[in-house]
């Protein structure tokens, strides 16, 4: 047999190796700015780094930056060596290489700014939504071309798990990317409340489904094997391991939103699926560890494996984790607490975090054609890393239990909270908080030094820029029949992509009428439309991040109603584009802090100017910079009219008389203000805070007539 | 709650996609050799 010499770019896998070290660095930095963040607001740092804007840029920088080139460096690497063929084109892997850079830095740039859209692990705002998609279909082309044109007939497991990958984060990105722009940098979500809830959760999941965690047992299925130089413990057992995962994946979405406005059904649709996932997730977990066996000895001195099997462990602790946090009674107690963010960080820097190291430090001495620099600095960092996230875990699993338990605390004769004072749970938690910070600042550590290694070694040697194979002729090997799928073959690029895109779209046309007639016949509304001048400290709200440490959800439990107020209903948030119900509870829900008589306008002054003065020891960063920014009134109009198009029912003469309803509105709260010395000029009242404390006075306060809708309607009889 | 019509149609559809993928890779012969594939990725002519 004739065989021909083929060549595997190996540069496009060291750019993303370097970029995913690079990001992966900054990200734990922002992450560790905010643990401190939470044990003394004094580290909030002005308002471009306050913990509500750069919150949403940890988790982009880890999710999308770390991993994302992680992942990508991990398939341009195996991908052409298990289809024995290089990728179609180099020319798509530069565009998706410099592409999905430019996509980070613009939220590096976009996100401490408070350009967001408001909805968890989606902040980055149309355009960039945009871009991304662009990227990741040159992504999808390159990757399913090189596939079509691979040399070997078999598709080795880890190629499955890249497809669907690439496949469900498409679709997962677009619907939940429906959103109507108002400006060059702003939008509001299509769907609203409980609708853009259960998308968002959707996404949300699967997200971490499709883009954290298959992508990486497809990563494990090869680099493990190549590392360990065994081959899986089961073929056959990781073939089911994938089936069985994305068939039951895309199912499980709703146990973010237990007992909440969402129906009952859906709910428990989402805790059997969850439930169902333990079974292929152990399953492949299983499938890892045996992997090694009679290999252990090896574990104890190669830094790659050891990674590895923590990285394996970690994945079996998450996914035994999230379907006992999906169960209706466990979530009651830990939903909104600080249990939940443990969980994920088990998930993030121990199998995310832990399985990139170990293909770093199995991946850069091959790619540099040397050993690595120092088997002791890579212990170094190994228990660096695996003590921090013991650190990082226990500390918020203790502190998340102990808030679930104090915030559902009742007093001995029962009728009123053991622990009224929300701040009260907060304090008890603070020291977790600098475990947790501790926990963090190991594994960052661990990671610097990581950098330093792999930098040495890569100095050692040099980088093969292109690893040579040898590989049989092609002589059509792979067509079975000439003909009809010789021609199919011949057209093999097109083919792909126009049959994917053609389903996508043929759903869209089936699914567009049912979003239409349901954006035109919401649930009846139980609140009303916001006044111009509070929908902009709605917008203020959402600027913030606010969203980042309090919900707007009151579930249907005793003590949640005794201490926040009536629970949720669907009605409640007809009008809310994006919803903001959060996910966590680092403050007091706020869904009903409008029907609270005690907090008047000029609390909300004094507490948002410095929160300390109205609750001590309080953890909140002040806002002082709210009431000198003079607030946006250029797209007040638009933002009407784009919700408008939503289903507000905004009049025009609303829209057109907006400014002097604002100035009018905000006149009523100077003056209250000014009852209390605080001498704003009525002229000045354009300000942020007094569109946010409009807002604020609002929020929740059911009604049974629109007061703003009813108050126009009686101007326009006059 | 229409939208959970549109999010099942939409999680419907892409298990469909696995579903056609499934069975055509099993018509394809991809699953009738589990064994050799997993040693032959350990081939280090790449």
């Amino acid at each position: 047999m004739s065989t021909e010499t083929i060549r595997y770019d190996n540069k496009v896998v060291l750019h993303f190796l370097i970029a995913s070290t690079l990001f992966g660095v900054v990200g734990m930095m922002v992450g560790l700015l905010i643990a401190m963040q939470l044990t003394n607001p004094a580290f909030n740092l002005g308002p471009w780094l306050s913990f509500g804007r750069i919150r949403p840029l940890h988790t982009n920088a880890v999710i999308f930056a770390f991993v994302g080139n992680a992942l990508f460096m991990g398939i341009y690497y195996s991908l052409p060596r298990l289809c024995k063929t290089p990728m179609i084109s180099p020319l798509l892997s530069k565009i998706h290489f410099w592409g999905w850079q430019a996509i980070i830095v613009s939220a590096v740039i976009t996100l401490p700014l408070g350009i967001t859209s408001g909805k968890e692990y989606a902040e980055l705002e149309w355009p960039i939504d945009i871009a991304i998609t662009l990227v990741w279909v040159a992504f999808g082309i390159n990757m399913l071309g090189t596939i079509y044109k691979r040399r070997e007939r078999h598709m080795y497991v880890a190629i499955w798990f890249y497809v669907a990958s690439w496949l469900a984060v498409a679709i997962l990105h677009i619907v939940n990317s429906i959103e109507l722009p108002f400006s060059y940098f702003h939008s509001f979500s299509y769907f609203a409340g409980v609708q853009d809830a259960l998308v968002q959760w959707w996404y949300g999941h699967n997200a971490v489904a499709f883009f954290l965690t298959t992508p990486y047992l497809g990563m494990m299925y090869y680099f493990l094997p190549k590392a360990a130089n065994r081959p899986v413990f089961s073929y056959r057992l990781s073939i089911i391991h994938f089936w069985a995962l994305v068939f039951i994946y895309m199912w499980a979405g709703p146990h973010h939103l237990l007992y909440s406005a969402v129906p009952d059904w859906a709910q428990s649709l989402g805790t059997v699926f969850s439930l169902m996932l333990i079974a292929p997730s152990w399953g492949g977990m299983l499938n890892g560890l045996l992997t090694l066996r009679g290999a252990w000895d090896r574990v104890r001195e190669d830094a790659a494996l050891k990674f590895m099997v923590v990285a394996i462990t970690c994945y079996g602790m998450a996914t035994f984790e999230g379907p006992m946090l999906s169960l209706k009674n466990v979530n009651a107690l830990a939903h909104y607490t600080d249990y939940i963010i443990g969980h994920v960080h088990v998930g993030g820097l121990g199998w995310n975090g832990c399985l990139t190291f170990g293909v770093l430090y199995w991946l850069v001495p091959k790619l540099f054609g040397t050993k690595l620099y120092s088997q002791k600095l890579a212990s170094w960092h190994f228990w660096l890393a695996t003590l921090g996230i013991i650190f990082y875990a226990v500390a918020l699993y203790f502190a998340g239990i102990t808030q679930g338990l104090m915030w559902s605390q009742f007093n001995e004769e029962g009728d009123m909270l053991k622990y009224p004072n929300f701040l009260e749970t907060v304090l008890q938690i603070i020291p977790m908080y600098y475990v947790r910070a501790l926990g963090g600042s190991m594994y960052l550590i661990g990671a610097l030094v990581m950098c330093y290694n792999l930098w040495k070694t890569a100095r050692e040697g040099d980088f093969i820029a292109e690893d040579e194979a040898q590989v049989p002729t092609r002589i059509g090997a792979l067509q079975t029949n000439k003909g009809f799928h010789r021609k199919l073959e011949g057209m093999a690029l097109p083919f792909t992509v126009f049959s994917v895109f053609a389903v996508i779209i043929g759903g869209l046309f089936e699914l567009v009428p049912v979003i239409m007639s349901e954006v035109k016949n919401p649930s009846k509304p139980l609140v009303g439309i916001y006044s111009p001048l509070e929908l902009e400290g709605r917008e203020i709200y959402r600027k913030e991040g606010c969203v980042n440490c309090h919900s707007q959800m009151i579930r249907p439990f005793r003590a949640e109603t005794e201490r926040y107020g009536d629970y949720a209903k669907p009605g409640d948030y007809v009008y809310e584009h994006p919803f903001l119900w959060g996910s966590r509870r680092i403050g007091p829900d706020l869904q009903r802090i409008g029907e609270r008589p005690d907090l008047t306008a000029i609390w909300h002054y004094n507490h948002m100017i410095d929160p300390q003065t109205t609750s001590p020891d309080s953890i909140m960063p002040p806002y002082p910079w709210l009431a000198e920014n003079e607030l946006d009134l250029s797209l007040t109009r638009s933002k009407m009219r784009a919700l408008r198009i939503l289903g507000v029912p905004y009049s025009d003469k609303m829209i057109e008389s907006a400014l002097t309803d604002m100035k009018k509105q905000a006149e009523g709260i100077s003056r209250e203000l000014n009852k209390f010395d605080k001498n704003i000029d009525p002229e000045q009242w354009q300000t942020e805070l007094i569109a946010l404390i409009a807002y604020l006075k609002v929020l929740g306060v059911r009604v049974e007539e629109d007061p703003v809708l009813s108050e126009t309607k009686a101007e326009e009889e006059l | 709650m229409e939208i959970m019509i549109m999010l099942i149609a939409v999680s419907t559809m892409v298990a469909l996609i696995f579903l056609v993928g499934f069975i055509w890779s099993a018509r394809k012969g991809q699953f009738d050799d589990l064994v050799t594939p997993a040693v032959r990725i350990l081939d280090e002519d790449s």
